[in-house]
């Protein structure tokens, strides 16, 4: 059974983390950082079976592709809190020469990483194709992907969910952080999708839903049937329904900090609201 | 002077299609991607052979470059393969930040590139492939000019890690380079040695730059031929020697002028050696239908039009 008690501690961290790399550069994207903190935590502390270091092609272990890749500050937080990287390194977030881009990459060689993202829409395809990779390789892991619900507006997403059930790659689980936010408002406001669970059904899609996406249990929970429903068939939809800005009072229940770093006064506030656990880095 | 001669004829597609058919049977990571354009990229022997290791992903180009880019991840070796238009501008976002600046090593292959397509007209001739690619960081382009040469080109980039851009056509093309060559990615092939001026071409000009230094000779004047089948990284040292010799170029592509190998030429020459130089390609325009042939010569992509060329750069010497 997972200790969820430091698995929220360790939530906790990764909440101060966001607020303190944002916060130093003025810059970069919270709000869905936040609402996201429990997933990311979850898959890489309790979800995933993962080898020791890190080798690109991942070869025996389970894989995971952010697709939106503006919620780097979580990422980078979970990566180096799980031993890719120095902890120590999440003070170079977007500074010049560093390997934490404003958007994940490649290309500075940061451990952890397998692709580059930002530019929304493309990671699913990705997902697929290392999905696919696997089944040649023999390799029963599984593959993870995460995108935003307003990222579905790209229509890249629909060929890949067209194909993935199309070509059965059921070593899939693509998780959709349903926040129902993105930059110009809601997303009903922006571009109302309908349902999300109806259209990924209709593409023959299993669908798992996770009603408390920031409650640990619940994700774990949630992850956990979505991970038994896997190699049969169907690829895997999670639909997580997130709070954007989760855990700082003011940062939720609105989209206003999707992409804005808090000032001096609003960062104490923040971390008032989430005590120090495993230590600042 | 070093003449060529050809006993047939074949499209470079097919030469693709040959190359990735071996590819198959001696490399096991080596996997292909089509999007609804198996016949016309000359793959079915491939799949006949390894079905297992074929990706229909009908007709989304996107999804197929972002598939491509998720199976090298797993050490596989992607050839993707469409038209040339939809291998580039159709998904230029998703090989910038999927493949390219992700540096993964996957094999953009396109066919119909250029004029040659013919009737199907403007919406599938693209004649600005050459310059997107080019200018993606760490992207290789290459351009191969007859059915051998794109034959040993497929072969050569399994061998590459890194993105490669391979473009071929659809027209059948003399073949003149010998079937046992060895490609060597980046290394310009002197055809003819000539002194009074150079002659790069590349992809399906490199035959009509040979017939033109064929009747310029007859005519007294001397022509060096450089099959340019590598635009990025591009030969510099070929070009800088060879106009060393002769003092004038002229440069030949089925491409738009603006991004194309002859720009290419122009920087090299402008930082190094600045040479009279002309371009033979088309002057910023959309191409329309009508046969390949009629098409290369309305829009002077031929072996005449590259002797005229001559003329007048010869004479800013």
């Amino acid at each position: 059974m997972p200790n969820i008690k430091e698995l929220e501690d360790l939530t906790t961290q990764v909440r101060r983390d966001i607020l303190r790399m944002v916060h130093k550069v003025n810059s970069g994207h919270p709000g869905g950082s936040l609402g996201c903190a429990e997933f990311i935590v979850a898959l890489y502390q309790e979800l995933m079976e993962t080898n020791s270091g890190f080798d690109m092609d991942g070869i025996g272990e389970d894989l995971f592709f952010l697709s939106n890749g503006h919620i780097s500050p979580v990422y980078y937080s979970v990566l180096a809190r799980s031993g890719y990287f120095s902890v120590d390194e999440l003070n170079t977030f977007r500074l010049i020469n560093s390997r934490l881009q404003g958007h994940p990459t490649t290309h500075e060689g940061l451990p952890g990483i397998r692709i580059a993202s930002g530019s929304l829409g493309q990671g699913m395809s990705v997902a697929i194709g290392a999905a696919q990779a696997k089944k040649l390789n023999n390799d029963t892991h599984l593959v993870y992907s995460l995108h935003g619900d307003g990222e579905l507006q790209e229509g890249q997403n629909w060929e890949a969910i067209m194909y993935a059930s199309a070509k059965k790659v059921d070593n899939l689980i693509s998780t959709i952080d349903l926040n129902g936010k993105q930059i110009d408002g809601s997303t009903d406001d922006v571009l109302p999708m309908g349902s999300i669970k109806g259209k990924f059904e209709a593409f023959g899609w299993t669908v798992v839903e996770i009603e408390a996406g920031n409650n640990m249990e619940a994700v774990i929970k949630g992850m956990t049937e979505a991970k038994s429903l896997t190699g049969k068939g169907k690829p895997i939809c999670v639909l997580l329904k997130t709070e954007m800005g989760n855990g700082i009072d003011f940062m939720m229940h609105t989209h206003a900090w999707h992409g804005k770093a808090p000032n001096d006064e609003q960062l104490a506030k923040g971390l008032a609201q989430n005590p120090e656990t495993l230590g600042d880095y | 002077m070093k003449t060529y001669t050809y006993t047939e004829k074949k499209d470079t597609r097919s030469g693709f299609g040959a190359g990735l058919t071996e590819l198959g049977r001696t490399n096991p990571n080596v996997v292909a991607l089509c999007a609804d354009l198996i016949g016309s990229l000359k793959m079915d022997q491939f799949i006949e052979e390894n079905p297992e290791r074929f990706f229909q992903v009908g007709i989304a180009e996107a999804n197929m470059m972002g598939i491509a880019a998720g199976l090298t991840i797993g050490g596989k070796i992607p050839f993707t393969g469409t038209f040339a238009n939809f291998s580039t501008g159709r998904v230029y976002d998703q090989i910038r930040q999927s493949i390219a600046y992700s540096g993964k090593n996957v094999k953009i292959c396109a066919s119909h590139a250029g004029l040659t397509l013919g009737e199907d007209g403007a919406t599938h001739q693209i004649l600005e492939d050459i310059g997107l690619m080019k200018m993606l960081p760490g992207m290789v382009v290459i351009n191969p000019c007859d059915y051998n040469q794109t034959k040993a080109a497929t072969i050569a980039i399994a061998e590459y890690d890194g993105p490669v851009y391979l473009r071929f056509g659809r027209p059948s093309v003399p073949i003149f380079t010998p079937a046992d060559q060895k490609f060597e990615i980046g290394k310009a092939i002197k055809l003819t040695e000539g002194t009074d001026v150079t002659i790069v071409a590349t992809g399906h000009l490199v035959w009509e730059a040979l017939e033109a230094s064929k009747a310029l000779h007859e005519a007294g004047i001397s022509a060096e031929v450089i099959n340019i089948h590598t635009i990025k990284p591009l030969d510099d040292k070929a070009i800088l020697d060879s106009v060393a010799k002769t003092g004038c170029i002229v440069t030949a592509e089925e491409h738009n002028f603006l991004g194309g190998l002859g720009e290419s030429v122009a920087r090299v020459l402008a930082q190094h050696r600045p040479t009279p130089q002309e371009f033979i390609a088309t002057n910023d325009t959309f191409g329309e239908s009508g046969t390949p042939a009629q098409l290369m010569d309305k829009y002077g992509l031929n072996g005449d039009a590259i002797q005229k060329a001559v003329k007048t750069v010869m004479k800013r010497k």
